[in-house]
């Protein structure tokens, strides 16, 4: 290793090398063709890794050569979106676009289907193994029989336990949620609604009629203060979220309303 | 005036008997709340509304050319044909106290029949309006263009290029010698109406689109050179045309201004997504009051003194003839200002919200409202006020016009046809009709006197976006997503 920037303090009283400019450009003018050689040359996880780099390589410099294209483009004039609308109808475009009539058969045909279309169609199924725990106390292992649920439920006001004798799972007070941060997709707002249940729980129907909360259930949530009027002129009070995220790590629940 | 149920009944019955001979005291009341001759006038109950009209005409002493006058009660009952005819009971004991409102001398007829559709717009007409006089009329469109249009052979007369986005807005100076124009870049041009040509350099500041402009009222500004404009990123700001220069910036509300109104006092009204109402003095720009009450965003306001202002000038009983200079026509405009200031009673404000509900404010004197105007079940997209400062109609997303007393905000009635939101109305200049246009293309004329609809006028392929009735109440124009302009006439 050099102990001083020997290299340095020599090019300082020397200069270099009197063809360097040259060496480096044919350096340079090389290294296309050399990293291209080792690319057909490599084989393996080499090979893998080296095309991995190369490619992303090549995106970055795609994405700047555009970056530099439209900087320098001028003149070219921003042609004004189709579909005017007058001022007052500016900040609503989204509320006006959707008919009513196609709304209805939307509607007709989401009740024919009897599912929903969810915004999280396929969620990794939760075992029983990794969302119960088994108890082990008792002198002898004696509740071996018991279980503890590990994941977040939802527990309606209503409930009350089990004598502790007979109680086969354990809701933990911790794990209890009562309110969801519900995602309104078009409004792209979101509100803490209270949970008014769990509809379904894609992994079991143990969960669902246990309240448990995994990502992808289905829960129903209290919009009453979002203030939603049905196509009859009814405040809708009870709607249908699906989760989106994994509450039993995030200590929150978020979902997006299903419209 | 609610009297026991039972005592009610009896009388009925005697009223039933009651004979139009009958003589009952009563006395007229001004609408500022003066009274008019001696109280205690008797006359037969079942007097004519034309005997009643020349009563109070001599009374007036109004001479050889006498007023329409309509009378009510103090409850707001109209008295039609006669006296024992339109009211329930009269209480031949007490004075009956009428109320006697001046109305228009002229009368204009409804429009009836599309007199041309003109094709020109390449994209969907956002706005269109006469100009104070009604001779002139100008539109703007989606495909970045105003088009000035000939009113007299319904043909278009010149384009104005040079906005390079939507025209959301367009406003006539309140001397018929400019026109205004904004586009959804925030850019403001002014054109010469008489040419078709640019004036000035094009007026740059706003930051996002422009919601609405206001010229300063004529009785203000002789020569029509301040114009106010309101912006989707919440700043007001006051132009000076002739300079082309921003001469103050308003700024104060937090989200877009939806709303501005250029008030006869000397005052800037302008209404906010961020639900406040706020007033400002125009020549210093400080805010003096603001209005707070709407619980959702602020989407209309209207004075009491639009049409005054808006035709200045230009009297439709007279015609719509232009003065001869400046200095006389800022007379004329104060003398009709001030006249009718004088019998409404002050400047008047009505907000219409998203919120579904209306507030009708006296914003010169406090900042407490008048009245909340509730009913709708939709959001309000549009309210104004009738030319004689009576009646407020306010357009609904819940495909009704609901109609308000303008003095008090009590309801009156509905006006019930449209199959979908109505989007904007307009009024006769003489109060007795209004037009409203809807989402389901068709235009409607409705008969305020009976509260009826008069005639259904279909055409439109699409919604309706704009609708305005010339000041002179000739015509009607509209326009919409069809790319039509269309003129209706009588």
């Amino acid at each position: 290793m050099p102990q001083n920037e020997h290299i340095e303090l020599h090019r300082k009283r020397h200069g270099r090398r009197l063809d360097y400019e040259e060496r480096l450009r044919k350096k340079q003018a090389r290294a296309g063709h050399e990293r291209s050689q080792k690319a057909k040359k490599l084989r393996g996880i080499k090979a893998k890794l080296y095309n991995k780099k190369r490619y992303s390589e090549k995106v970055e410099m795609r994405k700047l050569l555009k970056q530099h294209e439209e900087k320098e483009q001028k003149g070219a004039q921003e042609r004004p979106d189709q579909g005017a609308v007058p001022a007052y109808l500016l900040d609503r475009q989204q509320q006006t676009t959707g008919t009513v009539l196609s709304n209805m058969i939307k509607q007709k045909r989401k009740e024919k289907a009897g599912k929903y279309q969810v915004p999280i169609p396929k969620v990794k199924a939760v075992s029983d193994a990794e969302a119960f725990k088994v108890v082990k106390t008792g002198k002898t292992r004696r509740k071996g029989w018991k279980r503890m649920v590990t994941k977040v439920t939802y527990v309606g006001e209503s409930f009350t336990r089990k004598p502790a004798k007979f109680e086969r799972f354990i809701r933990p007070m911790g794990l209890r949620f009562t309110k969801a941060h519900v995602t309104h997709p078009e409004l792209q707002t979101t509100f803490c609604l209270p949970i008014v249940g769990v509809k379904k729980n894609p992994s079991s129907q143990m969960y669902t009629s246990l309240g448990v909360i995994t990502k992808g259930t289905v829960i129903e949530v209290n919009v009453s203060e979002l203030g939603m009027v049905t196509q009859g002129g009814k405040v809708v009070w009870g709607k249908y979220a699906q989760v989106t995220n994994n509450p039993e790590n995030d200590g929150c629940i978020n979902a997006v309303l299903l419209l | 005036m609610v009297e026991p149920k039972m005592k009610r009944k009896k009388e009925e019955i005697a009223e039933e008997k009651m004979d139009p001979d009958a003589q009952i005291s009563i006395r007229f009341l001004g609408e500022n709340g003066n009274e008019l001759g001696g109280s205690g006038i008797v006359i037969p109950v079942g007097i004519s509304v034309e005997n009643l009209q020349q009563l109070c005409n001599q009374l007036l002493d109004t001479g050889d050319d006498p007023l329409p006058i309509s009378f009510f009660t103090e409850d707001g009952v109209e008295i039609r044909e006669s006296i024992n005819q339109s009211l329930e009971k009269v209480d031949q004991e007490k004075v009956l106290t009428l109320v006697y409102a001046p109305q228009a001398v002229f009368r204009i007829y409804p429009v009836t029949r599309c007199s041309s559709s003109i094709p020109g717009h390449g994209e969907p007409i956002i706005s269109a309006q006469f100009s104070p006089d009604g001779n002139g009329l100008a539109s703007g469109s989606g495909d970045c263009t105003l088009r000035i249009w000939d009113t007299q052979t319904e043909l278009p007369l010149y384009t104005c290029k040079g906005h390079k986005n939507h025209v959301l807005c367009v406003s006539w100076s309140p001397n018929a010698e400019k026109i205004a124009s904004a586009c959804r870049n925030g850019q403001i041009m002014l054109w010469n109406p008489k040419n078709g040509e640019q004036i000035g350099k094009t007026l740059t500041g706003h930051k996002q689109w422009i919601t609405s402009l206001a010229w300063e009222p004529l009785h203000k500004d002789s020569t029509s050179r301040h114009l106010a404009s309101a912006g989707k990123d919440g700043n007001i700001r006051i132009w000076d045309t002739v300079k082309g220069l921003t001469v103050r910036t308003l700024s104060g509300h937090t989200a877009s201004v939806t709303c501005l109104r250029w008030g006869g006092q000397g005052l800037i009204y302008t209404g906010s997504q961020d639900r406040t109402v706020k007033v400002w003095r125009a020549d210093d720009g400080v805010m003096c009051r603001n209005l707070t009450g709407h619980a959702h965003w602020i989407n209309t306001l209207a004075l009491n003194t639009d049409y005054v202002l808006r035709t200045s000038c230009f009297d439709p009983a007279n015609h719509c003839a232009k003065p001869e200079d400046d200095k006389k026509a800022q007379e004329i405009a104060d003398r009709r200002y001030n006249e009718v200031l004088r019998i409404c009673g002050g400047e008047r404000l009505v907000s219409g919200s998203d919120d579904f509900t209306m507030f009708l404010w006296n914003p010169s004197e406090s900042k407490q409202h008048i009245a909340r105007l509730t009913g709708h079940q939709q959001l309000v997209n549009q309210v104004v006020f009738s030319p004689d400062t009576r009646t407020v109609a306010s357009a609904s997303f819940d495909k009704s016009i609901k109609l308000w007393c303008g003095r008090t905000g009590k309801y009156l009635s509905s006006l019930r046809g449209h199959v979908q939101a109505v989007y904007q109305i307009a009024w006769s200049a003489d109060s007795r009709l209004l037009v409203s246009g809807s989402a389901d293309s068709t235009l409607k004329i409705w008969d305020i006197r009976s509260k009826r609809l008069m005639f259904d006028l279909p055409g439109h392929g699409d919604e309706v976006y704009t609708v305005d009735w010339s000041p002179e109440g000739t015509k009607v124009v509209s326009g919409g997503k069809d790319k039509v302009l269309k003129l209706w006439r009588q």
